[in-house]
């Protein structure tokens, strides 16, 4: 299968390209970009008139929901939400139904994932087995069967001796730790501690809960680095001002972590929560003003790495309940892109850095644990595979939870406007998603 | 922000679930007639027809008698039928969501539900579910809100103090989990009530509550000081041992109400208490029983306060 892309910029924030040009793709891989050789003769040419063509996105938070929780949503589902969003690569976070704990099961979700040609799937493997945070898992086994890292998912380990154990094997070989930081123990709350939380009657989470973790992790870290170890963090979706001034510390020092922010700390505040509306029930929860600031801040000057979706699809019935009895989460990867630019936008940045935060970025959080499409993932790399996410920068649309493409209807977001929409997703030189253009489509005889 | 879920588009009162965002005049719509209401309760026959052919579900997703019983009691003498259903012990503990559970009781014609659930906002959910012509009244969601104990409470304050702004009110105990004392707050600032003060150890009220437009102090004696209401708050046993109290007699050594320690409010203070009462724990039983006390008439004029609000919310449509 040959397709050539044309007319369209391209934008790749790897190399700085911006530039109208072709794009011409070929057994899968990229192997032309601009002066495409005039015996090239695609079966198949997308027209990207007035449309930027990027690499695929990536997306480091996206919960599937299998196996185990096919209620909220299922594979197939999620998938095609993701490609729908423009994201070709994704990495799941291990807290499925069983958990990700066992080779066998990372094996399955590989074979039932790669057999749907859709996103590129980099699963997180537990911590602990179980995440019950008391035993390590088989981690080189786990990695072998594809594991790009190790996380606890929402679960924190309580024990700082298991901690410090897991950060230490880790760092053994090489293996990244994923890890939210939020304390056990003052993380039980429903909402940000603040003013809201307080007269609403709300369970607080204090910013403590994040900042202690943090200095926990930190101390532990440095302890275990330093002596020939590479012992890699990476801070999953921090919520708080002051977590993230300890971040730019502990990078400042040397040490070798990375964080992200999702979607929903990047543009909500606890008083979008209203009268109780659960669709704001997330972990982490919604802080206040100078947080969401502080945030976009730094996720414009580059301590935080990458934007994610945090996607997570929850069935109608376990949202639509008192605001603390609500399952937490939110489905959200269609509207990564459209959020990232949202952000650029009103932050005065310019687009080329809304799509850094989703391609180079979360790729070198990555770095080494992507193998042989480290240097695919999130560039557009000439002789590398054709991931690529092509858009039309003025679209605006109305989210409309019937208008998603997955099975989780629930997002605060409803009826927002989203300044861009995906025209076309290719994953490995394939197809995986056109939009409704159809126009803009020709297959050619 | 969506238009508050307790008024309707003329901004009549639908819904009762929060003392917070009803404007003075609602707040004093009621108090005055439930002034009307406390008479019927001294005829001999303590009924008028207003809610007759209507009917008053009582739906308590956790346990309650005394709330419920006058919830009852003002239905009943508001010549409603009342059904009490004691859900904490049946359909939800048989795994029927709270949805469907409102979903059956709407289709049996309820008028109004009276709730209480033990998660804050429950009731705002179940009123953004039933039926147009069906109206919520909230008897109490998690810490959130007690609307009806409030506005009782400022029926008293105004019997005994009838202005509120020449007023120093204390609220004293576990303010952190207590819905009376939001409700209250929101009431007394609504009405003018320049000086709210809340009063406990650091563990139940946190520095942060100041952000809600009260004085927060950590003694007894600083915070009832000439005080012209001293409203005590019940302890929960949960509370008494663990890390928010080491024992209830460690609590009444520094903030129970005695006698003694009232002198430091004003002569004429009123002392005011939600019930059920722990006497000598948050109170002392001299000044339970003393000539200070208004808290019986308070569980008087709380089955008026309850007929207004029911009256008031029926009578509107959404």
């Amino acid at each position: 299968m040959k397709i050539l892309i044309q007319n369209g910029r391209v934008m790749d924030p790897a190399t700085g390209r911006d530039e109208m040009a072709d794009v011409a793709i070929a057994a899968g891989r990229i192997i032309a970009i601009g002066n495409v050789a005039a015996d090239f003769h695609p079966n198949r040419t997308i027209d990207a008139t007035g449309c930027v063509v990027a690499p695929g996105l990536v997306d480091l938070a996206v919960r599937l929901r299998e196996p185990g929780q096919e209620h909220a949503g299922m594979l197939e589902s999620e998938m095609a939400a993701a490609v729908t969003g423009g994201v070709t690569s994704l990495v799941c976070p291990p807290d499925t139904e069983p958990v990700l704990d066992e080779p066998g099961l990372v094996d399955m979700l590989k074979f039932r994932a790669e057999k749907l040609h859709q996103s590129r799937v980099f699963p997180l493997g537990a911590l602990t087995r179980g995440l019950q945070g008391e035993v390590l898992t088989e981690m080189a086994e786990l990695t072998e069967s594809g594991c790009i890292g190790f996380g606890q998912a929402e679960v924190p380990i309580v024990n700082h001796q298991v901690l410090q154990r897991a950060l230490q094997y880790a760092a053994t070989f090489g293996f990244t730790v994923w890890l939210r930081p939020q304390d056990f123990w003052l993380g039980k709350g429903v909402a940000a501690s603040g003013p809201l939380a307080t007269r609403m009657g709300l369970a607080g989470v204090p910013v403590m809960a994040e900042t202690i973790a943090l200095h926990t992790l930190f101390e532990l870290l440095r302890a275990v680095h330093g002596k020939g170890s590479e012992a890699r963090v990476h801070l999953c979706r921090i919520s708080s001002a002051a977590g993230l001034a300890l971040v730019r510390q502990a990078k400042a020092e040397g040490l070798p972590v990375s964080c992200d922010v999702s979607v929903h700390n990047l543009h909500l505040t606890d008083v979008d929560i209203g009268y109780y509306d659960s669709r704001l029930r997330l972990q982490p929860p919604v802080r206040q003003q100078r947080d969401r600031d502080a945030l976009r801040a730094g996720l414009a000057d580059g301590t935080i790495d990458a934007l994610v979706s945090d996607h997570n699809p929850v069935d109608s019935d376990a949202k639509t309940l008192p605001f603390a009895e609500a399952e937490p989460g939110a489905t959200a990867v269609e509207l990564l892109l459209g959020l990232a630019c949202k952000w650029a936008q009103q932050d005065g940045l310019g687009l080329i850095q809304a799509l850094a935060v989703l391609t180079t970025g979360p790729q070198a959080v990555l770095g080494s644990s992507l193998g042989t499409l480290a240097h695919s993932v999130g560039r557009l790399a000439v002789g590398g595979q054709a991931d690529l996410c092509v858009f039309d920068p003025n679209a605006n649309w109305r989210v409309e939870p019937a208008g998603l493409r997955s099975q989780g209807k629930h997002t605060p977001f409803e009826g927002h406007e989203m300044p861009v929409r995906v025209r076309a997703t290719l994953v490995g030189g394939q197809v995986a998603h056109e939009a409704a253009r159809a126009a803009a489509v020709h297959a050619l005889a | 922000m969506a238009r508050n879920p307790q008024l309707n588009k003329n901004g009549e009162l639908i819904h009762l679930l929060s003392t917070e965002g009803l404007s003075r005049d609602i707040l004093t719509q009621i108090l005055d007639t439930a002034a009307n209401f406390v008479s019927v309760s001294n005829r001999e026959v303590k009924k008028v027809p207003l809610l007759r052919g209507k009917s008053v579900f009582n739906l308590f997703f956790e346990n309650s008698t005394r709330t419920r019983t006058t919830f009852d009691i003002a239905a009943t003498r508001l010549s409603a039928d009342v059904y009490t259903l004691d859900i904490a012990r049946s359909s939800t503990a048989k795994g029927e969501s709270l949805l469907d559970t409102i979903a059956n009781l709407s289709a049996m014609a309820a008028d109004i539900f009276v709730v209480r659930h033990s998660e804050s906002g429950a009731p705002y959910l179940i009123s953004q579910h039933v039926a147009p012509h069906v109206h919520v009244v909230n008897a109490g969601d998690g810490r959130h809100a007690h609307p009806t104990q409030g506005l009782l409470d400022m029926y008293t304050i105004r019997h005994y103090k009838k202005d509120f702004t020449q007023l120093s009110v204390a609220i004293v105990g576990d303010v952190l989990h207590s819905r009376v004392a939001r409700s209250d707050i929101h009431a007394l600032s609504t009405l003018g009530c320049p000086d709210v003060r809340v009063v406990g150890p650091r563990t139940l009220v946190p520095g942060d509550l100041s952000q809600m437009g009260v004085r927060v102090c950590h003694t007894l004696e600083e915070g009832i000081k000439d005080c012209d209401v001293v409203i005590t708050l019940r302890l929960q046993n949960e509370r008494m041992s663990g890390a928010l109290l080491p024992s209830s007699q460690e609590y009444f050594k520094s903030f129970g109400l005695t006698t003694e320690r009232l002198r430091w409010a004003k002569p004429d203070a009123i002392v005011m208490h939600p019930g059920p009462i722990n006497r000598g724990v948050e109170i002392d039983s001299a000044v339970v029983d003393g000539p200070q006390s208004v808290i019986l008439p308070q569980v008087t004029f709380g089955i008026a306060v309850r007929m207004a609000v029911m009256g008031i919310v029926a009578s509107h449509d959404a």
